[in-house]
């Protein structure tokens, strides 16, 4: 064999030896670090120094260094706390309903159940539409003068998208729905990973159904649910294109929708830059909770 | 021999692209019916001097924000951009219109088309004689409503019973509100009026617009700066509390309406009245997107109670992009574009021209049925702020405003004393010398 690839021309030898660490690199590594570096770090760090300044992209004033203005200003504005605490909430409604919906229809497809494939297809739908279609498709689901879910519910005209008290869970609902199948997908491959071997154990042992969930099940399928409420909690914060299209309540505004209005309506470029890196702050601080919990949680 | 061929074939394309290049011009719009007329229009011009020129359309909601990415980017994918008024501040301050003062100055623009639309499509700051735009589509607020309902010969006798009067196109904004009410019947699924309250962009700050201007409210001193004393005057609350009175007679949930969700309830035939910018009734009279479409009437935003008589502007002006490779092909369009014969067929076209002269002919007027309501509102427009900072005081208007007449926190009177305060603030913090 090795006499015959030294018969080969040396590109032919190259090829049949399978690429070097060294081509590897240059084709796969340095592209994707410049890129990288090209879109995600230089515009971060371009965005850290704008949100020490009074810039403002529509004018063509000269920029000031305003120091840490830009944080202390937005930190003191009522209507970012406003929005802040309606994220916060909309968080936690949104991730606790996918969590239990999701969660609660893996264990029901981790039984014996007739077309089951076909079943977890269609249940894997929504998370595959488009946000926006699918805050247009709800926003007619919860109309008050013609959507199906007073019709059915019987609740009359209940304004759901412009009540003050009802437009945000009207939002979270609407994300449950999209987003639970993504927490049920990652649960069902929890629950299958679970060995047959331990439920056995159980049952010899006459362990109850409950005893076996929370002392088999649940800690065993814990580190990948946590990574699935990680998931979920980042992009719930970062939630903007289902809430801005379904209401326009300024009580159900999120802060991804506060941020937008400064950056690209506003053009007040450094505060929202500011706006920005505080958000950023609050989400790494919030997964980090979770990633302890999650080391946590594989140790056990 | 392939060689030459391959480098004349490069050659011919160059020359080729170099010369479509210098002959082609793009207007950046909204994405609604008159950018297709305006594309329609425009056709004629390519057939007189063979530049190709062609509107480019985005939605609404992202209009401004492509509008001024572009700006800020000095990009000059468009040549001219269809803007709206509130821009013109931001837009010159900013270096991104190129003035045409001189162009205004040379085609007596401030005679010949109507003087609001000048005023605040064109000029900036205001009263400076200096302009930045042509006005193309003119708009503004009017009203939409049931012919049917309103001639019913019941629906009058019951009215006159209740209101001593008969029931017609009302006269003030007070008698609208009492029609409104009249109508107002829930549980038949049918409602008194249908009028902005969207809390994002300008809806509802327009809606609230009319009825601050007609009962001889302000918004402020456009030249002074003056916000105190103005915003919150009696006359402007009293407009406000009429907005929201008003409000209550709406379809259910009606807390997130623009242009689309009004006419939606006027084809439905959910409403008696409907609020709307002029450009948006053609569709109200095609039966294919409006059942009601025979018994549909308009009129003109009405005084208020002391006879002023104001409502707000929409619309949109033509200005040249400063950074455009094509300016001067793009003045020879401008040229074209302001001569009576291009108005006029402007006006055919369903453009709603500024031409002073146009608006007043028999023949524009009696063309359509809201035609004769839409010259008599463009003699009496307001519009809002137009200073740099406008988006902030509008978002803050918004905000303000949607709390009280959709939420219902407050009095008018105290959402207007507390917006007073933040338009101060705001103007203050800006660098104006505001009170």
């Amino acid at each position: 064999m090795t006499n015959l690839i030294a018969t080969l021309d040396p590109a032919s030898r190259a090829a049949s030896r399978g690429w070097s660490d060294t081509t590897i690199r240059n084709v796969f590594v340095i592209p994707t670090v410049l890129f990288l570096i090209v879109f995600n770090v230089f515009p971060l760090l371009y965005s850290l120094g704008f949100s020490f300044t009074d810039f403002r992209a529509s004018s063509k004033a000269p920029i000031h260094f305003v120091g840490f203005k830009n944080y202390i200003d937005t930190l003191a504005d009522p209507v970012i706390w406003r929005t802040f605490s309606t994220t916060l909430w909309y968080v936690i409604v949104s991730v606790a309903g996918q969590f239990v919906v999701g969660f609660g229809l893996a264990l029901l497809l981790n039984r014996p159940l007739p077309f089951k494939g076909l079943l977890t297809t269609l249940l894997m739908l929504p998370m595959m539409l488009s946000p926006v279609v699918v805050g247009l498709f709800w926003k007619l689901i919860y109309d008050p003068s013609w959507g199906i879910l007073n019709y059915a519910l019987g609740l009359g005209k209940m304004a759901w998208l412009t009540d003050a008290k009802l437009a945000l869970y009207a939002v979270a609902i609407t994300d449950i729905w999209m987003w639970s199948p993504f927490v049920m997908l990652l649960s069902l491959a929890g629950l299958s990973a679970v060995p047959k071997h331990l439920y056995e154990a159980a049952s010899i042992d006459r362990a109850g159904k409950f005893y076996t969930f929370f002392r088999i099940t649940l800690p065993l399928v814990a580190p990948i649910l946590l990574i699935a409420v990680i998931f979920r909690t980042m992009e719930a914060f970062k939630t903007f294109d289902i809430a801005f299209v379904m209401t326009g309540q300024p009580a159900a505004e999120l802060i991804s929708s506060r941020l937008y209005k400064m950056a690209f309506q506003q053009w007040q470029t450094g505060p929202s830059s500011a706006l920005a890196y505080i958000i950023l702050i609050m989400v790494l601080c919030i997964t980090n909770i979770y990633v302890k919990y999650l080391n946590k949680a594989k140790e056990r | 021999m392939r060689m030459k061929g391959i480098l004349a074939a490069t050659g011919l394309i160059l020359l080729s692209s170099t010369a479509t290049y210098a002959t082609e011009l793009t207007i950046l719009w909204a994405e609604w019916d008159p950018a297709n007329y305006l594309q329609e229009l425009v056709n004629d011009y390519q057939k007189e001097t063979g530049v190709t020129v062609k509107v480019d359309t985005v939605p609404w909601p992202d209009f401004q924000t492509k509008a001024f990415t572009e700006f800020n980017s000095q990009g000059s994918a468009y040549d001219l951009v269809v803007g709206d008024s509130q821009w013109l501040g931001a837009a010159s301050t900013g270096g991104h219109y190129v003035e045409l003062t001189d162009f205004v100055k040379a085609h007596n623009l401030t005679e010949t088309m109507a003087p609001a639309t000048m005023k605040y499509y064109s000029e900036y700051p205001g009263g400076s004689g200096h302009y930045w735009s042509v006005p193309l589509e003119g708009d503004a607020v009017g009203w939409a409503y049931r012919k049917d309902w309103f001639e019913d010969p019941t629906e009058m006798a019951n009215f006159k019973a209740k209101y001593g009067r008969d029931l017609a196109v009302p006269k003030t904004l007070k008698e609208l509100v009492d029609i409104a009410e009249f109508f107002n019947r829930p549980d038949e699924n049918r409602y008194g009026a249908a009028i902005y309250s969207q809390s994002s962009g300008d809806a509802l700050m327009m809606g609230v617009e009319n009825f601050i201007f007609a009962y001889g409210g302000s918004l402020g001193d456009f030249a002074t700066y003056k916000v105190s004393g103005l915003l919150n005057s009696p006359a402007s609350v009293e407009g406000l509390e009429d907005y929201k009175k008003l409000f209550g007679f709406g379809p259910p949930g009606w807390g997130n309406a623009f242009f689309a969700e009004v006419n939606t309830a006027i084809a439905q035939g959910q409403v008696a009245m409907g609020m709307n910018f002029f450009a948006f009734f053609p569709s109200l009279l095609n039966e294919a997107t409006n059942p009601q479409a025979k018994n549909m009437g308009f009129f003109a935003n009405p005084p208020g109670p002391r006879g002023d008589d104001f409502a707000a502007l929409g619309g949109q002006g033509i200005s040249l992009v400063s950074y455009s490779q094509n300016k001067d092909e793009a003045m020879k369009f401008l040229d074209w574009l302001v001569k009576d014969e291009t108005q006029k067929k402007w006006a055919q076209l369903g453009g709603y021209t500024a031409a002073a002269a146009i608006l007043k002919s028999d023949e524009f007027q009696n063309a359509t049925p809201y035609n004769k309501a839409f010259y008599e509102t463009m003699f009496k427009v307001r519009d809002f702020w137009a200073l740099p900072e406008y988006a902030e005081l509008l978002d803050e208007g918004q905000q303000g405003l949607y709390d009280y007449v959709v939420n219902g926190n407050g009095t008018a009177k105290e959402t207007l004393d507390k917006l007073t305060t933040t338009w101060v603030d705001s103007l203050k913090t800006a660098g104006y010398a505001a009170e």
